[in-house]
């Protein structure tokens, strides 16, 4: 369970941002825009095994005090950064990477959608739906 | 393995795509430049349609080392999703111009065997040409590709990368 997603274009700004609760937003924002950095550190670390270069799932981008930031870079270089809270150890790599995927197949759906103009911001409810469902339930 | 049923989906393509070209020309008002328009619009059709496609086929594919690598893809792995064969023959001069090569260009097959029908081909090609300018454009290259006849159904696409 995220408790923040986001979906950045190739030229670095965000496409879609969802935060769990609008008072912190803005410093999941910030946390995103600094993770890009780290994004690009990775993907053009070359001949260095810092991550397998073939590979769209980067992995854990790094830990803040409260959180950990993941990220993945599609083959079409649109990066999905996902903010996971320190304190849910529960949450493994591989539930990450599957959730991802997931992303990553309704990100393909929103592309393939004729209605949708590519490098605009992603207003579809479909994809909203398969985000909220990924986020933490605030009690 | 899995055995696919017999879909009638290239046939389907084949004649939408033949519908496309007729309608959109159909459409267009009578005139000298009306020809160039209607090619462009199928061009952008193509374009569009490239870029969506392109996003689906890599999503598992591993992360491309180079531009060559690259149009490899297209001509191996897209071509043969979309044409269901791959392009016979690339040839580059390593400085940015691919030259593909199909000899029995799909869309190109029911037309004819050779001369009869050439000066047509051009409207017939646009949708594809950017179908790979759409492709490639998803996967951070600029590119200007045209395409040409001289015996059907042979045809050669030509991609040219702009340095962005």
């Amino acid at each position: 369970m995220a408790v923040c997603i986001a979906v950045i274009a190739k030229e670095n700004y965000p496409l879609y941002i969802q935060s769990i609760t609008t008072e912190n937003e803005l410093k999941f924002h910030y946390t995103v825009h600094t993770s890009l950095d780290v994004v690009d550190e990775k993907i053009s670390a070359m001949g260095k095994a810092l991550v397998d270069q073939r590979e769209l799932y980067l992995g854990l981008l790094y830990p803040t005090e409260d959180y950990k930031v993941y990220g993945y870079v599609t083959n079409s270089k649109v990066k999905f950064v996902m903010v996971a809270d320190s304190s849910n150890t529960a949450l493994r790599d591989n539930e990450i990477h599957s959730m991802f995927q997931k992303l990553h197949n309704s990100y393909i759906d929103v592309m393939c959608n004729p209605f949708y103009n590519p490098g605009d911001c992603i207003h579809s409810r479909a994809f909203d739906n398969m985000v909220t469902s990924m986020m933490m339930q605030v009690c | 393995g899995m055995t696919r049923p017999e879909m009638a989906d290239e046939t389907l393509f084949l004649l939408l795509h033949n519908e496309m070209v007729s309608g959109l020309y159909r459409a267009a008002e009578h005139g000298e430049g009306e020809n160039g328009r209607c090619i462009t619009k199928l061009e952008n059709m193509g374009f569009r349609v490239g870029q969506g496609l392109i996003e689906r086929f890599t999503k598992d594919t591993a992360r491309f080392k180079d531009e060559l690598d690259i149009m490899k893809f297209i001509c191996k792995d897209f071509w043969t999703t979309v044409f269901k064969k791959q392009i016979d023959n690339l040839r580059t001069n390593h400085q940015g111009i691919y030259v593909l090569q199909d000899n029995k260009f799909r869309l190109l097959t029911q037309m004819s065997t050779g001369k009869q029908y050439l000066e047509y081909a051009p409207k017939y090609l646009a949708f594809t040409c950017g179908l790979i300018r759409g492709g490639l454009s998803n996967l951070g290259i600029k590119s200007i590709v045209t395409a040409e006849v001289s015996a059907m159904p042979a045809c050669k696409f030509q991609v040219m990368i702009q340095k962005m």
